[in-house]
């Protein structure tokens, strides 16, 4: 087995822009906030750069396609742009794209640039996706919250949970991201929820309420990247490399066979098994230090505190509940507020979990700061959890 | 002349939609304006689901009429309707694809009458060649009209053959003349109506008895001999008027009007068939069609039918319904309101032809793909085989019908956010017992719901209409199984 680019690449500075409805920018001012803050955590001009991956998802209310409104966005002037588009799992595959650029020594510094503009649509929630001339011949409707209640129905069968059992567990999931979004001054929604109006909230796709739904946001995110020599040669004392990057896509196995039993997520538990193995973890319970997942929705999060081989099988309620992975737990999940607080403006959710993990392990996540930590791991799912795509990136002190 | 051939009706089907309103609810939103119809409002209406229409139920009714009846050959197909959804492009091919009847069948659509399906169906008797009649109708009334109070849906299919003949015929008649009781323009959404009485005395009682006298004569028998008078007439008491008329002393034949309707052109054959599920060997029905004239033919049972009975038949499909209320829900389904859907409702329908066509053998008939190597039943059929153990190129598969296949309920939700015309939207997957797997919508789900293990049976429907451009495409949703 090929070893991967475990600490082969380094994070030379990273951004982020305030997430919301913002109202008041375009996705070319979204990606310059982000971009100028990594600059300048960089410390580099951007003629340093030599190759850049631009991920976004939905045409229609973005930019447009191909990479050059990124490129012209930054002025990234004469450079290879690449636009990635992989649905939620595009901001990780940006930052694979620029880190496999750096690792391969193709480039000395590259950069990874997400946004997304959800709220030129006109309405909440994601814009449909088009499927293709011959899947919208006969795959329903349905839209991202119907396609993960799903695995509700899939978790209760195989694991015999009570449907008022799978909802508080389901309701924790929310309220403790709540609680950390309050602290996080760039999320969306900051404002804590009571477990009263996540558990009585108006229904969108049984069993997920309104509060089991992330927000829907604005946002980008960036990371540069290059090698830890050439980050040391230019000053970083302290580093945050890469330790894994995985994705897992469906082939069908999961829709169209009765190997699948709807409880899980299978891409997740692929992905999960490489990315350990590419970073070196055999113990993830014990040896992760914070998690950032793909909250879309409250149950997701849930059965993917199994899928990444955290919680036992038919564990996760139990752990969710007892705290496990609250700020105080043993592995906090989604300290800064996760999607559920920061919504989720697809193109840049990837970069934005990484962004919080590398600000965690420098020590510089304010009110938020867990004590010491040294590796994290980001976590998206693009698509439904049947047919769709899983993609993990693990980062630590290097 | 007497029919003595051993042609004649083999097997015969019938569907009317799931969902009844109660015409009490029709009533209470008019009766500000019209109170008169107070008289009309008792017991249900059929009415169709948005994704419902003439080919959508023609296809159940066959589905229901070939039922054990698939070895025999069919080598036409029509369909008779008024509310046929295409003016240009034949509606029964569409039909014929998802029976999955051979590509040689001959196909056919008439219409422009409601007595079109009873005259088709008579030609093919007299022709004596293998052939599928439908009759189908999705009428579409006028709010606070007589006929939205009265009317209802459904379809109703016949198999004519050689072999297993349970109803042959004796003979027929025919006249036609200019009485316009109704008409409909071309491209108009509602009938226009002439009086009641009118079309009572001057029509019904004068035209009827000149085309059954004739009928009589050429099948050789007396209206004594006949047993059961089959005369689809929507006016109330019509039926019994003409009977009188005719000294006919027989059973009139049930009309269903206080469970579903009349259902137009498919009337007199939802009244056939339903005749046919109770008839006894030796039983001699008359059939009258009433439109611009009229046909009337007379059968006789043969001791056959005591063998041959639809397989839900007519008795079945008025069994298996789900009530409801909700009178806008039928307005808004037949497109006489138009109600806010939002922004997410306007998202392009539009179909790829050459995709349709391309994909038409999986889509049609819902073809899996059974792959010989492994025997992994799979849809859709891609270019390998599914199971990663097997990976085989779709050269190896077989042609597996999924379309009356056991299933069941593996996951689903209930969507309230996506658009869809009658939220919320049931969707899930749909597990097979024979192992294949997909993601369908679900359909005419009643007030006790669905849950994980559900039984479901598979329907043709509209999977989502292009109302841009007038363009309906088809495909299977999944519905749970009643009774």
């Amino acid at each position: 087995m090929a070893k991967g680019i475990k600490d082969k690449v380094a994070i030379l500075g990273m951004g982020c822009s305030r997430f919301g409805e913002r109202w008041d920018v375009g996705t070319e001012a979204l990606l310059a906030e982000a971009f100028d803050e990594a600059l300048t955590d960089a410390g580099i001009g951007r003629e340093q750069i030599e190759a850049a991956w631009f991920g976004s998802c939905v045409d229609a209310v973005n930019v447009g396609n191909s990479a050059i409104p990124a490129s012209a966005a930054l002025r990234l002037d004469g450079i290879p742009v690449s636009r990635m588009e992989n649905m939620c799992a595009t901001g990780t595959e940006a930052l694979r794209g620029a880190a496999y650029a750096v690792a391969s020594g193709a480039v000395d510094i590259a950069l990874a640039v997400g946004a997304e503009k959800l709220k030129d649509t006109g309405y909440g929630g994601l814009p449909g996706a088009y499927k293709g001339t011959f899947n919208d011949l006969w795959l329903p409707l349905g839209s991202a919250p119907a396609g993960f209640a799903q695995l509700a129905a899939g978790y209760r069968a195989k694991h015999g949970i009570s449907k008022e059992d799978l909802k508080r567990g389901m309701a924790h999931v929310s309220w403790k991201s709540h609680q950390n979004g309050a602290l996080s001054p760039k999320a969306h929604l900051r404002k804590p929820v009571e477990m009263d109006a996540i558990l009585n909230a108006p229904m969108i796709a049984e069993p997920l309420g309104l509060y089991d739904c992330c927000g829907v946001s604005d946002g980008a995110a960036a990371a540069i990247v290059t090698t830890p020599e050439i980050a040391r040669a230019l000053g970083k004392k302290e580093l945050v490399t890469i330790k894994a990057i995985q994705l897992s896509i469906s082939s069908g196995v999961e829709t169209t066979t009765n190997t699948w039993d709807g409880s899980h997520v299978r891409n997740t538990r692929n992905a999960a098994k490489r990315a350990y193995a590419e970073a070196g973890i055999s113990n993830p319970r014990e040896e992760l230090d914070l998690i950032e997942v793909h909250d879309c929705f409250s149950i997701t999060e849930l059965v993917t505190m199994e899928d990444l081989f955290i919680s036992e099988d038919g564990r996760a309620v139990s752990d969710i509940l007892d705290g496990f992975y609250d700020r105080e737990g043993k592995v906090p999940c989604q300290i800064d507020g996760g999607l559920k607080c920061f919504g989720h403006p697809i193109g840049a959710s990837g970069l934005r979990m990484a962004y919080e993990n590398y600000q965690q392990l420098l020590g510089r996540a304010g009110k938020r700061q867990l004590s010491s930590p040294s590796l994290g791991l980001t976590h998206n799912l693009g698509g439904v959890p049947y047919l769709g795509i899983a993609a993990i990136s693990i980062l630590g002190l290097h | 002349m007497a029919k003595t051939s051993a042609f004649g009706i083999t097997s015969f089907g019938a569907y009317i939609p799931r969902l009844r309103l109660e015409r009490a609810a029709m009533y209470e939103a008019h009766k500000w304006m019209a109170p008169s119809l107070k008289g009309l409002a008792k017991g249900e209406r059929a009415f169709c689901s948005w994704d419902e229409d003439a080919i959508t139920m023609a296809v159940e009714a066959a589905r229901d009429c070939l039922l054990g009846a698939r070895a025999q050959s069919i080598k036409a197909v029509t369909l008779a309707s008024t509310t046929l959804p295409y003016a240009d492009l034949q509606n029964s091919v569409i039909v014929a694809g998802a029976l999955g009847l051979d590509r040689n069948v001959e196909t056919s659509d008439v219409t422009g009458s409601q007595r079109a399906g009873l005259s088709r169906l008579v030609e093919a008797l007299e022709a004596g060649s293998d052939a599928l009649v439908v009759l189908a109708e999705r009428p579409r009334t006028k709010p606070a009209s007589t006929q939205e109070m009265s009317y209802g849906a459904g379809a109703a299919a016949f198999l004519l053959g050689s072999q297993n003949v349970i109803a042959r015929l004796l003979g027929t008649a025919a006249a036609a003349a200019p009485f316009i009781d109704h008409f409909r323009a071309a491209g108009a959404p509602h009938d226009y109506f002439w009086e009641e009485r009118w079309i009572r005395d001057e029509g019904y009682l004068k035209i009827i008895p000149e085309v059954v006298g004739a009928a009589l004569k050429d099948a050789a028998v007396e209206i004594g001999d006949i047993s059961t008078l089959v005369l689809p007439l929507p006016l109330k008491g019509a039926a019994a008027a003409v009977s009188k008329k005719l000294n006919f002393e027989g059973k009139i034949a049930a009309s269903f009007d206080d469970t579903c309707g009349y259902a137009g052109a498919a009337h007199g054959g939802l009244m056939l068939a339903s005749t046919l599920e109770t008839a006894k060997p030796g039983d001699r029905i008359l059939v009258v069609g009433f439109g611009q004239g009229a046909t009337a033919f007379a059968l006789e049972a043969t001791d056959a039918i005591e063998t041959k009975r639809g397989a839900r038949g007519v008795s079945g499909a008025l069994a298996d319904k789900v009530v409801t209320k909700d009178y806008l829900r039928m307005l808004s389904f037949y497109n006489e309101i138009g109600l806010e859907w939002g922004m997410r409702s306007e998202k392009s329908g539009k179909a790829a032809l050459t995709t349709l066509y391309r994909s038409a053998d999986q889509l049609s008939a819902f073809v899996a793909g059974e792959c010989r190597a492994c025997g992994t039943i799979q849809f859709p059929q891609l270019a390998y085989c599914v199971k990663p153990e097997c990976n085989k190129p779709a050269s190896q598969f077989d042609p597996h019908s999924l379309v009356d296949d056991a299933a069941q309920v593996l996951t689903f939700t209930a969507d309230w956010l996506s658009y869809h015309p009658a939220p919320p939207l049931y969707v899930g997957f749909v597990q097979f017992d024979n192992g294949a797997r997909l993601l369908m919508e679900m359909v005419d789900i009643g007030p006790a719901g669905i849950d994980v293990g559900t039984p479901l049976r598979m329907v043709f429907r509209i999977k989502e209409p292009d109302t841009a451009r007038g363009f309906n495409r088809y495909f299977w949703k999944a519905t749970p199984v009643t009774a």
